[in-house]
């Protein structure tokens, strides 16, 4: 195996673009379980840490080095939410965002955050940079829109951000666990309301239909939480696996949407 | 590859492969076998070292990226003549049965009581619930915690874990 360790994102580029299959490797936290368990021996590593560029966190720019333990300190309430139920302290000290994003799993916590609030992936290569919206780069279970000899440079996130936001998320323990449903809602003051579930589909989906039930209400009813609930139930499709079946995956949609919207209204 | 890192204190050079850990290499090359193998995915917390100032999981460091990295094993925390105080708090408190997550444990307990000495009895759970125990049941452990953090009353210890 051969490694390279940039220390800039000129050296980065320049390395990726001599050699664009190299694997990429952030906090390894998700790379080395497949390496100590799968057996996956990559021939190229180009290592990410070192990389100062890409631990930039400027306003609505996340660098994708940003480590789950300085999005748990950092200015977003949701995004700080879901950063402090991932794994562990020794996980959050070392996993991305940017790793998160490369994984693509349907459960990834950051992605329910980034798809309620419309986010764009900043990706480039030798001479290219390209942003796209999250459901452009999201295509599939562990398939993103990323091309050999590119990287993941951060995320951007709109201008304004609604500060009405939460994240929630389902599993048999507070730590340590993969959601079996995760959740994100956001809302403006005027009532608009976004909300991106995960692990209930190929990858995190919006659901339309319930967002625009509430969308207009500056106040919502306990009846139309009960419709809201049912349109968000219908429009997920999730599967059964070992962590849950898809019915209660389904009902559990529902339910965790209606409490994660619940924190976003007056009280 | 050769890696040149330091453990302890000390300059350390190793001949890695490619898929190597840290806690391979710590462990099969370097001859430290304080920090312990166990699920090799970040599960256990049970491999847990200090990592240039960051608590990590061994496992999940690539050692090949470790070059010029600073860790602290388990190893690395008593001096030539005496424990640890957080050593000391887990053998008076008897927070120890077979042993096997205790220098995790300890090297995690010896990092929170670094970060943030006056962590609350929930924010020490929260602080150490990437290490698993099967053995002593947690309730030793927080009175451990308690009793290196110089609490007179380590309240919540004896709650259910
Ligand atoms: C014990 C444990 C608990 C976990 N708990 C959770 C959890 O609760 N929620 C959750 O969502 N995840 C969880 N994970 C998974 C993992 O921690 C996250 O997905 C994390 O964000 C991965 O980031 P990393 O920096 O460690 O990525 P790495 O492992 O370094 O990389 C992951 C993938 O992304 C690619 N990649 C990394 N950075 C870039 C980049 N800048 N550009 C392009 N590609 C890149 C890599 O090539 C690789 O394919 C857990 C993992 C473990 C081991
Ligand atoms: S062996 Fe590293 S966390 Fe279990
Ligand atoms: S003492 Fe046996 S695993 Fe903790």
């Amino acid at each position: 195996m051969q490694i390279e360790r940039p220390r800039d994102l000129d050296e980065l580029l320049a390395g990726l673009d001599s050699h664009p299959e190299a694997t990429l490797l952030a906090g390894g936290t998700d790379l080395m379980v497949d390496v100590n368990l799968s057996h996956h021996r990559p021939e190229t590593v180009v290592a990410l840490r070192r990389v100062d560029d890409l631990a930039t966190w400027d306003d609505g720019f996340i660098g994708a080095g940003v480590t789950y333990a300085r999005m748990e300190a950092g200015p977003h309430p949701a995004l700080a939410q879901l950063a402090r139920t991932v794994g562990s302290p020794q996980i959050r000290a070392t996993g991305t965002i940017g790793g998160n994003l490369g994984t693509a799993s349907p459960a990834g916590d950051t992605l329910p955050f980034l798809a309620a609030v419309d986010a764009e992936v900043v990706v480039a290569s030798r001479g290219d940079r390209r942003r796209l919206r999250w459901e452009d780069f999201l295509l599939g279970p562990k398939h993103t829109a990323l091309r050999p000899g590119e990287v993941i440079v951060g995320v951007q996130l709109p201008e304004r951000l609604p500060q009405r936001q939460a994240f929630a998320k389902i599993g048999v323990r507070q730590a340590m666990v993969i959601a079996t449903v995760n959740c994100c809602v956001v809302r403006d003051e005027d009532g608009k309301t976004r909300i991106a579930l995960g692990a209930v589909g190929p990858t995190v989906v919006r659901t339309p239909a319930a967002e625009e039930l509430v969308s207009s209400q500056q106040q919502v009813s306990a009846t139309m939480l009960d419709e809201f609930q049912r349109l968000v139930s219908d429009d997920v499709t999730p599967i059964t696996d070992h962590r849950a079946t898809e019915r209660y995956r389904r009902h559990a949609a529902g339910v965790l949407a209606r409490r994660t919207l619940e924190r976003c209204l007056p009280r | 590859m050769i890696v040149t890192l330091e453990v302890n204190g000390e300059r350390r050079t190793a001949e890695v492969a490619g898929w190597e850990s840290l806690l391979w290499v710590l462990r099969e090359r370097l001859g430290l076998t304080g920090a312990k193998d166990a699920c090799q995915q970040g599960e256990c917390g049970s491999c847990s070292v200090i990592f240039d100032g960051q608590l990590v999981c061994a496992c999940l460091v690539m050692a090949a990226d470790a070059e010029g990295a600073q860790v602290t094993t388990v190893e690395g925390l008593a001096d030539a003549t005496d424990l640890h105080p957080v050593q000391r708090a887990y053998v008076d408190e008897g927070a120890v049965q077979c042993g096997y997550c205790t220098p995790g444990l300890v090297v995690a307990t010896a990092h929170l009581l670094t970060e943030h000495p006056d962590a609350t009895p929930d924010e020490v759970r929260e602080a150490l619930a990437g290490n698993l125990c099967r053995c002593t049941g947690y309730g030793s452990v927080l009175r451990a915690v308690a009793a290196a953090q110089g609490a007179s009353d380590p309240a919540g210890a004896d709650r259910e874990a």
